[in-house]
């Protein structure tokens, strides 16, 4: 066995769509933009290829390095690579930007053809199941009929489940991890917070505030600070940051004096420097919306029913945000339908980010089943 | 447990082809994969230990992280046609609530355990140690038992909770005992359904 490695430079690239894509929320997409790096070889059979779909604030780079940017590592490059779970000597790794992003696909930031100036907030409301459906055709584009897996955390494996509802044939296996079915009715409220933080940002001018030359920093770092509290577990924060006070002393003032307020401050602020508002407000409304028992009544069972890929359901014992009892429903709901499903509940103290981790059983929990998939 | 185990095929007997089984303590599924093979059972295992999850995926068996302690909540009423818990019984501190959760899940259970009523383990104790024996392989320091009883005890388990004990096979140490089990055998495996 081999170290594991990094897959190293990557380059993205962008598919243009011409054909109209219906959304959910009504209306059309006339043409988009898709970004997304490839990883691996897809083999002769095209049956190897693994669909990394991302989380809130993710994007296309899932692995290796940028040439003019080699401190730009991608978001799961300890899970991608040659020698990693998800080992690319075997699998044709795909990770796509989704529309609505500010990573170069069609979002908010992207021009409104109707009016040549950026979307704003009239760019529409874009569903999990709308993201599914834009995916399919970048699929179809790079000739993979069907997914040998489909994996993704979070909002990810929200688009990995909602895929083996949409297209069933079209993927072998789904990884659902730190996920939920839908949803909790606290969890929206976070979501709310965090909107409400922007939306009310002077800076925000409606939606519109490309045109004025402004950001809502404030806003948007504000929502993700609530954000990153919510994925953070109370253990992992102690242990981290503690009450310690930067002065050593209370001073009574509103400055920075402990250095959870640091941090959340720094994370805020360099959140606030590379993401978009729009985007942001529009990600977080699609998470919401996602509920595919919705329209089964909200029968979980009956929606699941659908599904015939080989899961694995991953959840963290801390994660809070996407508690493993919201993940069991997904597993009770798939043993309900006899389909092939595993489930590990990973004691890991970080909370929601777990995900992102490196903890060694996930990771080998991750290695024995992609192992398993052939191709 | 790497070794090929005898109670294998008399739980592989009492499985009709196709059923759909759950195995609870499923360890490495190993039991399950059996069945499989051999009666192309869907099957399901249930395991709280983080590496023996991990080997399950290896092989192949669908494995499911619960802790048993705390029962069987998500699992459908009469959802399996046979729950088994093979060896494991005598690890449970809630005995009666998990023998109550195979018979809700399952339409029969099966249990298998070690008997400390067998003879050689008398001797052990006669001579003042605890057994340690094939089917009890751990020091009394280490062992993952913590219930210590009988076919007899059992047979007075089932009883006492309406449990209807519908078959029972005794071993000492893979041959079949079919006199004085209590004192003459080391492992004990029934298929129990509900009254």
């Amino acid at each position: 066995m081999t170290e594991p490695q990094s897959v190293g430079t990557v380059a993205p690239q962008t598919a243009h769509f011409d054909e109209p894509l219906p959304l959910r929320s009504g209306g059309t997409l006339a043409g988009y933009d898709l970004v997304y790096e490839t990883y691996g070889q897809l083999n002769a059979a095209r049956s190897n290829a693994v669909l990394v779909c991302h989380a809130l604030s993710g994007s296309h780079h899932v692995a290796g390095v940028y040439a003019d940017d080699p401190r730009n590592v991608g978001w799961w490059d300890n899970l991608v690579g040659p020698g990693k779970p998800l080992d690319t000597r075997k699998f044709f790794v795909i990770g796509v930007n989704n529309l609505g992003g500010c990573y170069g696909s069609t979002g908010p930031g992207s021009v409104n053809p109707a009016t040549g100036r950026p979307w704003g907030a009239d760019f529409p409301f874009v569903t999990v199941e709308d993201w599914v459906d834009a995916q399919a055709r970048l699929a179809d584009r790079l000739g993979i009929q069907r997914f040998a897996a489909i994996v993704g955390g979070s909002l990810g494996g929200m688009q990995a489940l909602s895929w083996t509802l949409q297209y069933p044939e079209r993927v072998g296996h789904a990884a659902v991890i730190a996920s939920a079915p839908k949803l909790t009715a606290q969890n929206i409220a976070f979501n709310e917070v965090a909107r409400q933080a922007i939306l009310t940002d002077p800076d925000f001018h409606g939606g519109h505030y490309y045109e004025h030359g402004v950001v809502p920093a404030r806003g948007l770092k504000l929502a993700r600070m609530v954000g990153h509290i919510t994925y953070l577990s109370d253990d992992s924060m102690g242990e981290k940051f503690g009450r310690s006070l930067r002065h050593g002393k209370a001073v009574y003032s509103y400055d920075v004096e402990f250095e959870i307020e640091s941090y959340l401050r720094y994370q805020g602020d360099k959140f606030a420097g590379y993401f978009d508002a729009n985007t942001y407000l529009l990600t977080t409304k699609t998470l919401d919306y996602f509920d595919p028992a919705f329209e089964h009544g909200g029968n979980l069972n009956a929606a699941l029913a659908r599904a015939s890929a080989d899961f694995l359901v991953v959840s963290f014992t801390t994660d809070w945000r996407f508690s493993p009892a919201r993940s069991r429903e997904i597993v009770y709901a798939l043993l309900h339908n006899r389909r092939n499903v595993s489930y590990a509940e990973i004691d890991c103290p970080a909370g929601h980010d777990s995900f992102l981790l490196d903890d060694p059983q996930y990771h080998a929990l991750l290695s024995a089943w992609f192992d398993r998939i052939e191709v | 447990m790497a070794a090929y185990r005898y109670d294998y095929d008399v739980i592989a007997q009492w499985i009709a082809p196709g059923e759909k089984v759950l195995d609870l303590g499923c360890g490495d599924g190993s039991l399950l994969k059996h069945l499989i093979a051999v009666r192309q059972v869907q099957g399901y295992g249930v395991e709280n230990d983080p590496d023996k999850l991990i080997a399950c995926v290896k092989n192949g068996v669908n494995a499911i992280q619960v802790d048993m302690e705390n029962g069987l909540s998500g699992f459908e009423d009469g959802f399996f046609d046979h729950v088994i818990m093979s060896l494991s019984l005598q690890a449970m501190q809630n005995t009666q609530g998990i023998l109550a959760e195979m018979l809700r899940v399952g339409r029969e259970a099966v249990v298998s355990f070690p008997n400390f009523g067998y003879w050689r383990h008398r001797q052990s104790i006669l001579n003042g140690r605890m057994p340690v024996s094939e089917s009890l392989p751990h020091q009394w320091f280490n062992t993952p038992n913590v219930r210590f009883f009988t076919i007899a005890d059992f047979d007075a388990l089932c009883e006492m909770n309406g449990i209807a004990v519908r078959e029972r096979l005794a071993f000492d140490e893979g041959k079949l005992v079919l006199d004085e089990p209590n004192f003459l055998a080391s492992v004990a495996v029934y298929r129990l359904g509900r009254d």
